[in-house]
């Protein structure tokens, strides 16, 4: 697609002389070898659709069907599909108030770190102080750093302060953890705003909360938006701290469906309409969003 | 890390030698902007650092100081050991898989249109959560090939090039000439020319039947061939057909191979037509028939993929399909800025497109590849959901990594100490890449 975009655009005196080279054999070969190109291409991407299309198809089987014949026998029934399990699913009050806890956890924990991130992103960038430099450095130096070495001492911390088992108690683990990766990508960004914008605000006699509300931040969306995005998707797909963390009644999704997991095949019509529910958000999110989200994937990889 | 720099940050012009504050604010101002931040990062992230070195330290229980001990353990405990060594196993493969897979990917969506639609539909995976990805390859490794979707292709490819065996529990009824022989069966007394032979076995269920079985006939004689049936000689109800020659309701064994053996050495050999009947040259005169083995073999059941010895690489083929979009993004990123004028010089002078990816592409991508191979190095030492989801309880063991192990020690097994050594361990790992890291922004950040 570039490439030909590539050539279209300009074409050089090298590109005729290979288009005049090439002979009619040559071109029919290249022919051949881009209907191959296509063909394995393709059957990739089939490849990589079918585990999910296969998702989705069994959880509009019923368990008879689902424990009779495999997913694909739908193609020669059709009568089969139907949405009970997922009336069944969302009857079940431990699924749907788990659904409710994923929403209570991830909205303020992605807030949270926007705002505290942007806060001390600004500060990174554009204030002065003792050290600045070494202090950001300090905290980049955090990004790698993986949760699991957290899990244990924050387990007894919270218990101690009563957090263990909370929502709040989730929500602080995942800001902590996303700031790291927030005020990198945020700092480096501000710092890319044209000084003249901010002199020109303070001459205004802006002051340092209006500026960074009135002109940082509004000048700072594409990298909040893409911030926003994958802290959402990182906390909202999120399983291994809520195990640790939550207790039945705090629990989301992932840890709800996780319980299932132990007898998988006897509940698969929990299971896989669960796991297609809890997918729908995210991928919503990636097919509206694309350009931020592949920022915002890219940039925050290495969490 | 060099992507997140390069995606992150937009391509602005370079900022000036230093940015001064504007405001000229005062420190308390400052203060106030990093609080929030610096708080929150001590007591989550610092603080759980320099407290897990410590408990590292003691025993189980935490009063007792334990010197090396729960390090030590890293190498005797036989679960961390297999984690150990699964971890090392995933650090190898999962990163280059991904990456020469997304490689590939990125090189050959540049020579189709809808290269847009491919990259989003192998992108789509890194959206959702590994413990839906678990669920998804759960059903995607069902070990039954009516039901999971890899034995069902697996099968379907090994039976094209394999014949399967379509009686895998017939046997000899009463009163039969047959007897068992090497997992086949085997006439009793030898057969003549001219004297029809029947070979009847009981035991197979009508809906196993092969699809070209017909009602099973009496073979007649044949000057100069021994001829013969084989079927299922059994009629549902008491006293209903006669045993030991074909009745009507009775079906042929169609495709049942027949050997005549003289000595221990086969000398002739036969299918059964689809009403049963057989016929072999003169040269079976005298001979044993036997029904060999490879006819009531138990059907291929395909690959067992959760069992113990293939748990890690099908879960890291499950990571693969999820992570190798991230490479192929990152990837294209970087073709994108690849020169077209050298690829064309290239195939100028001569090189084939394979030259020219091998010589030209690669070695300009190299630093890429290389933050890509990295960066999912680090991803994949955190890896725990999708092992803890897809491997099942029977071969979780044999499947375990360092951060499921973790898991286990501190939160099931009550041993924090050995849990904490395990997370300092994992956190050695990833040292020289905080170092890397370090290094290379403080030259961007003192401009």
């Amino acid at each position: 697609m570039t490439a030909t975009a590539g050539r279209i655009g300009k074409v050089t005196p090298t590109d005729t002389a290979v288009r005049a080279r090439q002979s009619w054999a040559a071109r029919i070969t290249g022919r051949l070898s881009g209907g191959l190109v296509r063909f394995f291409l393709l059957l990739v991407g089939l490849f990589w659709l079918v585990p999910t299309i296969g998702l989705l198809i069994s959880s509009l089987r019923a368990p008879e069907d689902m424990s009779m014949s495999g997913w694909w026998q739908v193609f020669a029934k059709p009568s089969q599909l139907t949405f009970d399990s997922y009336q069944k699913l969302l009857e079940n009050g431990d699924i749907t108030s788990s659904l409710v806890n994923t929403v209570l956890i991830t909205v303020p924990a992605t807030i949270l770190v926007v705002v505290i991130g942007s806060l001390a992103g600004y500060a990174f960038a554009w204030m002065e102080f003792p050290g600045r430099d070494w202090w950001f450095l300090g905290v980049v130096s955090l990004l790698v750093v993986p949760v699991q070495v957290a899990l244990i001492p924050i387990a007894e911390l919270f218990g101690k302060l009563g957090l263990f088992g909370t929502i709040l108690g989730v929500i602080l683990f995942h800001v902590g953890f996303g700031l790291p990766f927030a005020v990198f990508l945020l700092r480096n960004f501000f710092a890319e705003i044209p000084r003249e914008l901010l002199e020109a605000a303070r001459l205004d006699g802006a002051g340092e909360l209006r500026l960074f509300t009135r002109v940082v931040m509004p000048l700072g969306g594409p990298a909040i938006a893409s911030l926003g995005i994958f802290q959402f998707l990182w906390v909202w797909n999120d399983m291994l701290v809520a195990l640790v963390f939550t207790k039945s009644g705090s629990q989301p999704i992932t840890v709800a469906l996780q319980t299932q997991v132990r007898q998988f095949g006897n509940n698969i019509d929990v299971l896989a309409p669960g796991a297609f529910i809890s997918m729908v958000i995210p991928l919503a999110v990636f097919f509206a969003f694309q350009r931020q989200f592949v920022t915002g994937v890219m940039a925050g990889a290495v969490k | 890390m060099a992507s997140a720099a390069a995606a992150g940050a937009p391509p602005g012009p370079a900022a000036p030698k230093s940015r001064k504050s504007v405001t000229g604010t005062r420190r308390t101002v400052a203060a106030l902007f990093l609080l929030p931040a610096l708080v929150l990062l001590g007591a989550l992230v610092v603080y759980p650092i320099g407290y897990s070195v410590v408990r590292s330290f003691y025993n189980a229980s935490g009063d007792g100081f334990a010197g090396l001990d729960n390090y030590k353990a890293l190498f005797t405990d036989d679960g961390i050991r297999t984690a150990l060594k699964n971890n090392i196993i995933w650090v190898v493969f999962a990163p280059t898989v991904s990456t020469a897979l997304g490689l590939i990917f990125a090189v050959l969506t540049e020579r189709v249109r809808w290269g847009t639609a491919f990259k989003l539909v192998v992108f789509m995976p890194m959206a959702i959560s590994m413990l839906a990805a678990g669920i998804i390859f759960r059903l995607v490794y069902d070990q039954d090939p009516d039901k999971g979707v890899a034995n069902a292709v697996w099968v379907g490819v090994h039976d094209t090039f394999a014949q399967s065996s379509a009686f895998p529990k017939a046997h000899p009824g009463r009163d039969s000439p047959l007897k068992a022989d090497a997992g086949g069966f085997i006439t009793s007394a030898p057969v003549h020319v001219g004297q029809p032979v029947t070979l009847p076995l009981v035991g197979v269920a009508p809906d196993q039947m092969p699809d070209g079985a017909k009602k099973a006939v009496a073979a007649g004689a044949e000057p100069g061939k021994v001829t013969g049936t084989t079927w299922q000689d059994f009629t549902r109800g008491k006293g209903v057909g006669k045993l030991g020659s074909p009745d009507p309701s009775e079906p042929g064994y169609a495709g049942m191979r027949i050997e005549a053996v003289k000595d221990g050495k086969v000398v002739a050999s036969a299918e059964a037509a689809g009403d049963g009947t057989f016929t072999l040259p003169a040269s079976a005169d005298g001979a044993l028939l036997r029904l060999p083995a490879s006819n009531f073999k138990e059907p291929y059941n395909g690959v067992d993929w959760l069992g113990p010895a293939l748990v890690t690489p099908a879960v890291i083929g499950s990571y693969v399909w999820m992570w190798a979009g991230f490479a192929m993004v990152l990837i294209a990123a970087g073709l994108a800025g690849v020169p077209r004028e050298l690829l064309e010089a290239a195939r100028v002078d001569g090189a084939n497109e394979w030259q020219v990816f091998r010589r030209v592409t690669v070695p300009l991508l190299a630093p890429v590849l290389a933050v890509v191979v990295v960066t999912l190095m680090i991803n994949v030492l955190k890896v725990f959901d999708l092992v803890y989801i897809i491997a099942p309880g029977s071969s979780q063991d044999d499947a375990n990594v360092l951060a499921l192990e973790l898991y286990r020690k501190g939160f099931a097994e009550g041993q924090p100490g050995i849990a904490s050594a395990i997370a300092v361990f994992l956190l050695l790992l990833v040292i020289p890449v905080m170092l890397f890291n370090i290094r290379r922004l403080r030259r961007e950040v003192r401009r």
